[in-house]
């Protein structure tokens, strides 16, 4: 017998006062996005002041949280209700990431600074294209959120990425870029001109820079060298907000949640993501695989339905009816056991992580009610890969 | 229904002409899968085809069950009739170096470029350029020819002595997700935007050529779920709007209906008969008390819902006006399933 994951609580964690950040991640496509808001919901309904930081989340969800635009700022989702006598409240806002370095800027430099960096194509290149910029201003609004201390609870979604890691590793790239030897390198010309240590430096720089205007043309580095000269005295701030924003996440207060399908790259992607969490020692809640399903007649097998579906072709509507329910059934059987042995599959390679499973639903969730059912069935259900469905089966 | 292989005319396929075949997908679809098997489709008879994979994930060794793809085109899958698929990982760094040896012959300079982080610089930071560079091996090797520079040390040999014959009857990119596709393709047009002159900035304006021509198209995989159609047909707007090609819908994991439509329907509102499900429940051997009975029900009731809900979403995704394939939930993960999604894909006329 396999053994048992031990099941993930999700209404303690989220209840827990200490219990200060959860992050849901996970790879594309999972409901990562609708399961976090619903995290919100019920943490908000079992008495907690909670915001939610959402990416990109689908209009109609967005509606349903009450947010029309696009504008940083946290809102009000109305019709929360009190599940326990403590009146909660959820507050929901999207990230604008391009705002949020703005904002940056604006606080670090003086406004003939800003405004000039602002102004950079350069600048609004990055600050609205780079792969990298919206983990990393993800991060930086999980920062600003947490130091006001408004909040019991932030539930935050991670952006689509094209790997679960990328949330991880995105921030660290563009910190690594702005603190790098490059842009050090560009630097030179601008702030230290002709001093007698630079000269062997500046032999090698002379085919760098030869090189790189040969690719991309003087004005494209100019523009560069213009924006990194106006940065600098903000790169010390950046890079001190970046580490605080990390060690943060390396708390106890914090809590990952990975969030995975039952299919096969998801799960793929949910292991790696574990693995690296539990390698960078960042505090693991558990896994909540999503979208599964069950069936409610598991002692009536596959097999068993699919003969006596042959064994009724012959007959009259009658027949035909309890055929096509039978095939019906014996598909959603075969389903269930064919997401269940990947399940296993996942569970023991990772014998440890708790685990927790949320049916598929026939509707997408767009609306209050909708989440409210979601986390009633997260919270209420069994661990993924319990005890084998189907002990009756014949 | 389905036309037979053999008798197939050039004028049944959807893409004649097209050489470059860009797939996008929300992730979770199956976009990854869906272009190896395309490029399967395509290499059918004897004709031989690139998959070129762009965000490093290893995706298209774990289909082909082949070890992880180094910076360079393998064989991965033999195509039915003959034919063969080759595979590439790019790497958009190698690409950057190659580019630079390829053109300007930068030996050392290239090196200082990378001691420098300049290489890491280009490729992670510039806007775009990573984009350029990706974009741009899809391009080489989409019009490379026995003649090209880089046929020489190309893993596929030239098929014929005809210098001006193509080394590949078509190339298939598995792109960056619907939601980032358009940028993704038009960020040449970005980057000659930012970089006005230089190399770089050409180099983007004849990508752009290829893509803006009848020889590309861009095909999205989606399922029949409400956010990939929303996000698929947002995705074909913006592609119209930065005048891109659309190419094909492929609508991945379709359910088979399990009951007749008049069943399917009572079904769906929740009305079976039940009473005329026991009888022939009764009939098939199986005595149900009534918590299995209503089980069994409320499962042809999900499912009737489901294919209403799926028969809604086609709909609309039929309002994008663009050819459309409709694949099978196919639950198998071996190589074998890229066949038969390959030889559907062939039937319905995509390759």
């Amino acid at each position: 017998m396999a053994t048992t994951p031990s099941r993930l609580d999700v209404d303690r964690l989220i209840s827990d006062p200490a219990t200060r950040i959860v992050v849901c991640c996970g790879s594309g496509g999972v409901g990562k996005t609708t399961l976090a808001a619903a995290l919100g919901v019920r943490a908000a309904e079992n008495g907690r002041r909670v915001v939610t930081l959402t990416i990109d989340p689908a209009k109609r969800l967005a509606q349903s949280l009450g947010l029309t635009e696009l504008d940083n700022t946290p809102r009000k989702v109305q019709g929360i209700k009190s599940s326990n006598g403590t009146a909660g409240e959820l507050h929901a806002m999207m990230l604008d990431m391009k705002r949020t370095f703005d904002e940056i800027v604006e606080a670090h430099a003086s406004p003939a600074k800003a405004a000039q960096i602002l102004a950079n194509p350069f600048y609004q290149s990055l600050s609205s294209s780079f792969a990298g910029t919206q983990e990393y201003m993800a991060m930086e609004k999980l920062g600003q959120l947490r130091k006001s201390d408004r909040w019991d609870l932030i539930v935050v979604d991670t952006p689509p990425a094209r790997s679960a890691l990328d949330f991880l590793d995105a921030p660290g790239r563009l910190a690594r870029f702005l603190d790098g030897r490059f842009i050090r390198m560009l630097l030179v010309p601008a702030k230290a001109g002709g001093r007698g240590y630079l000269k062997v430096m500046q032999a090698g720089l002379g085919v760098v820079t030869g090189a790189m205007t040969k690719l991309l043309g003087t004005q494209l580095l100019s523009e560069v060298q213009t924006f990194v000269a106006a940065m600098d005295t903000m790169f010390g701030g950046l890079r001190e907000r970046a580490d605080a924003t990390a060690k943060l996440l390396r708390t106890p207060g914090t809590a990952f949640v990975v969030v995975a399908a039952p299919e096969p790259d998801a799960l793929r992607e949910a292991t790696y993501f574990v693995e690296r969490l539990v390698e960078d020692d960042m505090p693991l809640a558990g896994v909540v695989v999503n979208r599964v399903h069950r069936s409610s007649v598991p002692e009536l097998s596959a097999g068993k339905a699919m003969s006596a579906a042959e064994a009724l072709a012959e007959g009259g509507p009658d027949a035909s009816l309890a055929a096509g329910v039978l095939r019906t059934h014996a598909q959603r059987m075969q389903l269930q056991a064919s997401e269940e042995k990947k399940i296993a599959g996942f569970s023991l390679a990772l014998p440890s992580v708790h685990m927790a499973s949320v049916p598929a639903f026939a509707e997408d969730v767009h609306d209050l009610a909708g989440l409210r059912r979601l986390a009633d069935a997260l919270c209420g259900a069994q661990p993924a890969a319990s005890e084998p469905a189907g002990s009756a089966s014949g | 229904m389905s036309r037979s292989n053999a008798s197939r005319a050039a004028q049944d396929r959807d893409w004649e002409g097209v050489r470059l075949h860009v797939v996008t997908g929300k992730g979770g679809t199956g976009k990854t899968t869906l272009a190896a098997a395309l490029a399967l489709a395509l290499a059918q008879g004897g004709r031989r085809t690139l998959l070129v994979e762009c965000e490093g994930r290893q995706g298209l060794a774990r289909l082909f069950d082949a070890p992880p793809l180094p910076y360079a085109e393998r064989k991965v899958a033999v195509a039915p009739d003959g034919g063969m698929v080759y595979g590439l990982a790019i790497d958009p760094e190698e690409a950057l170096l190659e580019y630079l040896d390829l053109y300007y012959h930068l030996g050392t300079a290239g090196r200082a470029l990378r001691r420098f982080g300049a290489i890491d610089f280009a490729t992670t930071i510039a806007p775009g350029v990573r984009d350029v560079l990706l974009t741009g091996k899809a391009y080489e090797a989409t019009r490379r020819t026995a003649s090209s520079r880089a046929a020489r040390t190309a893993a596929a040999p030239p098929q014929t002595k005809d210098p001006n014959a193509y080394v590949y009857d078509a190339v298939v990119m598995d792109a960056p997700p619907t939601g980032r596709v358009a940028r993704f393709l038009n960020v040449n047009a970005e980057v000659a935007g930012l970089a006005r002159v230089g190399p770089v900035n050409k180099q983007a304006e004849s990508i752009m050529r290829l893509i803006r021509s009848p020889q590309t198209v861009v095909h999205l995989v989606t399922l029949l779920e409400e956010m990939p159609v929303q996000e698929t047909l947002d995705g074909v707007a913006e592609l119209r709007q930065f005048e891109l090609p659309v190419g094909g819908i492929i609508v991945n994991r379709m359910h088979e209906p399990l009951l007749s439509a008049s069943d399917l329907k009572a079904a769906a509102a929740g009305r079976l008969d039940e009473d005329a499900l026991r009888r022939g429940l009764a009939a098939g051997g199986i005595k149900p008390d009534d918590r299995v009975l209503g089980g069994l029900a409320s499962e042809a009731g999900e499912h009737a819902r489901q294919l209403t809900i799926e028969r809604k979403l086609l709909a609309r995704l039929k309002t994008a006006e663009r050819p459309m394939y409709q694949l099978p939930d196919l639950d198998t993960s071996d190589v074998g399933r890229l066949y038969a999604l390959a030889a559907e894909l062939t039937n319905q006329g995509a390759a």
